[in-house]
């Protein structure tokens, strides 16, 4: 009897313990920058399987460090952790969920804040400054094989997997 | 049977305490609605309440990579006010491609718009980097690289800031506090146009402490945290880590007293880095070896700057 009494409360003991840690490691995770590729392998010149938008939303599959493998319309792909966040990003403003009173650390109102609006009200009050060379410098692309290119030539190389 | 159940009714709330302490804010947030709707407590008391609570604890981790993206663009728009850019595209491509490759291996390679690096003409000597990605390097600094392997070393040293988030810190306490309370709490809604103006007046301040900071200088502590981020990064894509002291070793003799602000003002002596560097890897200075394929291309593209 002492026995079943010792189980139950060690199974409510593990049950309240393991609260934390289920709800640390989340199962959805959102892309957090404005776009992101899923790779077929953790490196980041591994081939693109899909390109993921701001605020698009993945299932957690495995996690292996700073890479996280990961599921989206059926397509599974690997993506670094920087391009990804616990916190649920919503589009746009109004929504039902949003009215939830969900703090800043769970929930992002993608286009909120510091913006386009407000840059253009910023430019509106400060026209000395000229953002015409930030766009012109934004505006230089590289391509993925230009670094292959560059690094094979400068034998130097990318690690596999990132050093934790 | 009586005393287990005690340890468990003590066990309990304190594992729910300290297990939801985030969950707390929110709750208190829902509850402050339920109380609203129900007619407990006004709207303007409802609204206080939820500052507040919001307001306890903020930081800069709080903003999302797309606002430190505006927030950078804006700082980076006004270094590109007061400097002139170097128009030229062989070597802007090639800082890129160094600069991003270096990014890829940062602890940070994914940002919301990804990495940007401009040559700046100029002959001070100085690196600039902004919250959302924008890197410059004056010819000034560039004259101070023998090798790809000093440029990559100065590179990864502006990744490193942005990594580390120094330039977010510099915003005051009371504006990061003022913005995200804004940002977070009242933007359910669309911003009204005075409200806009407003916001627009604390994102003003956010530029103006960032790029005061910029140009006063971070603290030695920042410098060195970079320089640390530096080597890592070299280290991890094979480029020679000796690059950062090499290029320090030259800035010490370009650098003259009492001359141009630059790095002279901003940044602790080269000497003093360079001690820092070797004290910390433990390591001495050896001559960069690079590859002549390596130097050929650095050679062609910013060598004779």
């Amino acid at each position: 009897m002492s026995r079943i009494r010792i189980s139950v409360l060690t199974a409510l003991f593990l049950c309240v313990f393991s609260q934390p840690l289920f709800s640390a490691t989340n199962e959805f995770l959102s892309v957090q920058v404005k776009q992101a590729q899923l790779r077929s392998t953790p490196y980041f010149l591994g081939s693109v399987k899909a390109v993921l938008a701001y605020g698009d939303k993945v299932e957690l599959i495995e996690d292996r460090g700073t890479w996280k493998l990961v599921a989206i319309r059926k397509i599974k792909g690997w993506m670094h952790i920087s391009a990804l966040t616990t916190r649920r990003i919503v589009l746009q403003a109004g929504k039902v969920d949003v009215k939830t009173g969900a703090t800043s650390s769970e929930l992002a109102l993608a286009g909120k804040g510091f913006n386009a609006t407000v840059e253009a009200e910023f430019k509106r009050k400060n026209q000395d400054i000229d953002y015409t060379k930030v766009d012109k410098m934004e505006a230089l692309a590289i391509k993925p094989a230009q670094i292959q290119t560059f690094l094979k030539q400068g034998q130097v190389d990318l690690p596999k997997v990132n050093v934790p | 049977m009586t005393r287990e159940l005690l340890v468990l009714s003590l066990l309990l709330p304190a594992v729910l305490f300290f297990s939801s302490c985030q969950s707390m804010l929110t709750s208190t947030v829902k509850a402050t609605n339920h109380a609203e709707k129900a007619g407990a407590i006004s709207a303007s008391t409802a609204e206080s309440i939820k500052k507040s609570t919001s307001a306890v604890s903020r930081s800069i981790e709080e903003f999302t990579p797309e606002q430190e993206y505006y927030i950078g663009r804006s700082v980076a728009a006004v270094i590109l006010t007061k400097y002139p850019s170097y128009p030229n595209r062989p070597a802007n491509e090639y800082l890129n491609l160094l600069g991003q490759t270096l990014a890829k291996v940062s602890d940070m390679p994914e940002i919301f718009n990804g990495y940007r690096f401009l040559v700046l003409n100029s002959n001070e000597i100085n690196a600039f980097a902004t919250p959302g990605g924008h890197i410059f390097i004056t010819m000034g600094l560039l004259r101070c690289c023998r090798n790809e392997d000093a440029v990559a070393a100065i590179l990864a040293h502006e990744i490193g800031h942005i990594q580390l988030k120094h330039g977010m810190q510099a915003i005051k306490k009371a504006r990061v506090t003022d913005a995200l309370t804004t940002i977070t709490t009242e933007s359910v809604r669309v911003l009204a146009p005075n409200e806009v103006s407003n916001f627009t007046e604390t994102f003003g301040g956010v530029i103006t402490d960032i790029t005061t900071m910029i140009h006063s200088g971070y603290s030695r502590s920042f410098e060195y945290a970079a320089d640390d981020a530096a080597q890592t990064i070299l280290r991890r894509v094979g480029y020679d880590p000796n690059g950062l002291v090499a290029m320090l070793m030259v800035m010490g003799k370009n650098l003259k007293p009492g001359e141009g602000g630059g790095f002279a003002k901003t940044h602790p002596a080269p000497q003093e880095r360079i001690d820092e560097v070797l004290r910390r890897t433990g390591g001495k200075y050896a001559q960069v070896k690079t590859p002549k394929a390596r130097q050929a291309r650095f050679m062609k593209a910013v060598g004779k700057i």
